[in-house]
Formats: structure tokens, sequence, C-alpha cells
């Protein structure tokens, strides 16, 4: 069941207890007890709302930040990824393979504002080598959702 | 011109969907669950590998039994899922979706007034099908206490000295009924026993949610008497394509390669390409699909009992065939005041046969909001029925 479970409460998180019971075929008090489960093993680590920001009036930047750093004896790449996650405005850093070493993004109300923490905050970090920032233009997807297209059923009708 | 038509064109009886589909054409904002194709797009892989072939100009006939790396993908199918074993250059005949090879296949085998057993509620086309190839149909209706299989004891009552060939139509459409290892091997020992062949129509094998789809041809001595016809339509959501295949004895298959060859020279090339990739990579989206599929066909079961409206659990296809009986209407006078008062198409379970009285066929190949405005409705639509009838 986690499988699914897990599958269909990734793209929403929002269904309805009953309803996912229903269609899991399972009893309601057994996806309760296993959603716990998954929260309480963290597996489950939150539950957001993906929001298309173009759509509204609220101005936002947002930027992947490539970032080449010196690991630390003993530690690797924790203690500087831990300093660097801790500004709220970051909203994801991944340790990467290949050429740089962590993919930051970042999240600002202006370009001035992202450019600010990058020049101020991560070049400054004593581990930080060096950093490309790239603005995002567009999103065509995200999470999985096309954000670009609405899905209109085109279908006739009626078929044999 | 006086004889201007073919007198047996003329008497066919048109679809009966045909007929619905008219009416619901009309009305604007009508939501519909009367779809009998998936609602997925064709995953973007396979179309892909189409755009790529069209780039790449393949742009020609294929040999008129199609592709042979697709006839070789689709042995190498049949032999993963089912266990038997086909010849690709003789035995496998890529066909204009599973109709053309309905189509072809029974002409290949008919005689005049060979009779051509035809379990309803099934697709509609086997029926004109078997009459412009000149066989007689003859009709076996099954049975909701059965949950629409076909039993061993109707199909020996149905065969007579004239019979020449059953369809066996599961997991069928429309009443998602499948028919499970044993009552395969039931019907198996009557077909043995009376000599006669089987046109095994399983475009929705993949579309089983029970156990793994179990076919005719695994049984004992029935491979060399079966036509096995499938797809990419339902499993792969490619109707649009027209892309389906044959296999079955060679001395049928030459015959079937015969007709396909002089009809339609080859299926459709850029279709054949999309497929192979569809056999090679595919099976994640399938299963991706399926599991929407089940988690539908749940919802819909749980929403019929909350309505108390009689429906046996079907494990296959994406259709359920729900009773209305209760309402003491004909199924189109059902469907037909359903969609005028609460604007939602449904099929009339006798657009499949007449049999189909009393039965609505109710698709699931809709997203799960979809189903729940249009079941929403059925609940509505059920409940002022019942307080009329007070």
């Amino acid at each position: 069941m986690r499988e699914e479970l897990l599958a269909i409460v990734e793209r929403n998180s929002r269904i309805d207890l009953k309803e996912l019971a229903v269609i899991l075929g399972v009893e309601e008090i057994d996806v309760v007890n296993e959603l716990e489960a998954m929260e309480n093993e963290g597996i489950i680590c939150g539950y957001h709302t993906m929001i298309d920001w173009e759509k509204t009036s609220i101005e936002k930047v947002s930027a992947l930040i490539e970032v080449r750093v010196t690991p630390q004896r003993g530690q690797g790449f924790d203690n500087i990824a831990e300093r660097i996650y801790k500004y709220p405005e970051v909203t994801s850093v991944y340790l990467i393979s290949g050429g740089y070493d962590l993919l930051v993004t970042l999240e600002g109300k202006s370009l001035k504002e992202i450019s600010g923490f990058v020049s101020d905050k991560l070049s400054t970090l004593d581990s930080v080598l060096s950093t490309a920032t790239h603005f995002i233009l567009k999103k065509y997807k995200d999470h999985g959702t096309i954000l670009a297209k609405k899905y209109e059923d085109t279908r006739e009708k009626v078929t044999p | 011109m006086r004889d201007m038509l073919s007198k047996q064109a003329v008497n066919l009886k048109p679809s009966g969907i045909r007929k619905f589909f008219d009416i619901v054409s009309e009305m604007e904002d009508a939501l519909s669950l009367g779809v009998g194709e998936p609602d997925f797009d064709t995953p973007w892989h396979i179309r892909d590998e189409g755009i790529y072939s069209l780039e790449k100009g393949r742009t020609f006939y294929t040999s008129n039994s199609g592709l042979k790396e697709l006839r070789e993908e689709i042995c190498n199918y049949i032999k993963r899922k089912q266990g038997v074993t086909y010849d690709p250059l003789h035995e496998v005949l890529i066909t204009v979706g599973g109709s053309e090879a309905i189509d072809i296949g029974l002409r290949a085998v008919i005689n005049p007034g060979d009779e051509v057993l035809i379990p309803q509620p099934s697709f509609v086309s086997y029926e004109p099908c078997a009459i412009m190839a000149g066989g007689v149909p003859v009709v076996i209706e099954l049975k909701a206490e059965n949950e629409f299989r076909l039993t061993a004891q109707e199909l020996e009552d149905a065969i007579t000295e004239k019979t020449k060939i059953l369809i066996l139509p599961f997991p069928n459409n429309p009443t998602g009924a499948i028919m499970e290892r044993k009552d395969l091997e039931e019907i198996a020992e009557v077909i043995r026993k009376h000599d006669i062949l089987v046109m095994s129509d399983e475009i929705y094998a993949e579309l089983t949610y029970k156990e793994k789809h179990v076919s005719i041809i695994e049984m004992e001595g029935m491979r060399e008497r079966t036509i096995l016809i499938n797809g990419f339509s339902k499993a792969y959501a490619m109707t649009g394509w027209r892309l389906g295949y044959a296999c079955g004895p060679r001395e049928i298959l030459e015959q079937m390669v015969k007709l396909h060859q002089f009809a339609i020279m080859c299926a459709p090339t850029t279709s054949q390409y999309a497929a192979v990739e569809a056999l090679r990579n595919g099976d994640a989206d399938v299963q991706e699909m399926r599991t929407a599929y089940n988690q539908r066909r749940r919802y819909l079961m749980h929403a019929f009992q909350e309505m108390g409206l009689e429906c046996f659990e079907p494990f296959g296809a994406f259709y359920v065939f729900p009773c209305i009986k209760e309402f003491g209407m004909t199924s189109e006078e059902f469907a037909e005041r359903f969609l005028n008062e609460e604007k939602v198409a449904v099929v009339p379970g006798t657009a499949f046969g007449d049999c189909g009285e009393g039965y609505l066929r109710i698709s699931y190949a809709y997203s799960l909001d979809s189903l729940k405005l249009a079941i929403g409705k059925l609940a509505d639509f059920v409940e002022r029925l019942r307080a009329e009838a007070r």
C-alpha cells in the first residue's frame, strides 16, 4: 500500500482520507495509521502547496546557484551545506555530482535581493570557492505538474 | 440506378452507440461517462519515437505483415506474458487496430452459412463483421449471475453442426468481466470436443485488476485453433494511432495477410515504429495507468454501493455495468432522461446487444475529479427517480 499511497499524496496531499481508503481498497483507519507511521519515520516530511506565483500580483524571483566549495576534514560537505540551508531565503540545497558541488535554489523579492544574498552572504563564506547564479525566467513544469497548459478532454464524447 | 446499394450493407443495423452519440453531440456542455478510450495521452517516449521516425523519413509502406522488428517484439511480449511462442515471420500480422483484425480474421475462416458464436453484451462490430463475412451470427446471452462470464454449459448449448468459430471477448467491453484460468479451462474442453475455432479479442488484456490476464492460447490444444487479437489502443493509450495485431496458426494468417494486403497494404508506418518503443520500454507506463484505473474502479464500486445501485464487481477493461432494472425503464430511456435532466452521457447496455437491457455502461477512463462530478449527478438522478416512484 505504501508505494501507491505515496504516489497519490505526493500529487494531492489534500485528498480526503475516506476517499483515499476507497480508491486504495482498504479501511480508513489503515490509511490514517500508515500516513502517521510514514510521518514518524520521516518518509513524509511535509505537505506543501504548489503555487504558480506568476499568476499572482506578488513579485517573486527565483534562482539556481551552482556553488563550488572546499569540503572540510571529517565533515565533508555537511557543515557548509548547513550554513547555507539555514538562510530562510534558500529553498533547497542539493549535493551534486559533476562540475560543481552544491546546487542552491533561492527565492527573493527581486533580482537585487538575490544578487545581494549571493555577494554578501554566500560568496563570503570561508569554504565557498565560486558561485554561478542562474535566474529562472519561466517555469514550464514543476513537481511533475505542467504549469504552462491546462488539460483539455478532446475525445469524442461517446465511443464504442 | 436501381440497385445502387448492397442489401447486406443496408440491412446491417447501425451501431446503437452512434445513435446516442448524435444526441450527445448536440448538447454543448454535457459531461460524459460514455467514452471507450483511455483519457491518458500516449506516453511521451512513444510519441517521441513516432515523431523521430517521421524526421528520419520513414514514410514508406512497410511489408504487408508489418515491420519485422515489431512482429518480433510482439512475439517476445506474448512469450513473456503468456508463455506461448509464435513465429514472427508467419504467425503475426500487424493490422489497423484490433478492429481490422476482427474483420479479416472472420473473413479468412468463414464460409457461407457458417455459424459464428458471439457472446453478448460485447463490442459492437463482431455481429456485422460476421454477417459481412457471410457467416450467421449466433448470440450467446451472458448473464449477470455468472458475472457475465461465458460458461461451458452456455457454450455447449449454442454449438451446432454449423458452428465454425467462437468469439471470446474478454476482458469485456462493456461489462468489464474477465475469464479466469478455470473458466477458460472449462470452455477449452468444449471447444476441443466440438473442434471449433476461437477468435480471442484480448485488447484489454493489460487492464485487469485481479490476477494477471490469462489467455485461451495458454490452454492445451488452443493455440493451433485460435486467432489471438490484441493491439496498442487500450494498454498504451494509442487509440488514434490505429494499430493492432493478430497472431495465429500459419494457415489462417496466410489468408488474413492476403485480405489485409488487398484492402489495406500495411498498417501506418509511423504507428508501427512508435509501437516498437511501446513494447520495449512501455511496461512502467502500463503499470501506472492500470493503477489509476483500479483506483477509479474502486471509487465507482463504492459510489454505487452508497447509492444502492446493483453492480457486480468487474475486474477488467475500464467499464462498470450497473443494473438499472429497479427503475422500470429501458436502458435507453434511462440514458436519455439522465442526459436530458443531468447532462451526463452514459451508454445504454443495449448498444452491445439486446441482453444488455436493464444495464448501463459507465466508463472510468476519466480523471477522479471528473468521475466525482458525474457520479454525483447520477446519485442525484437515482434519488429523484426513487422519490418519484414512492
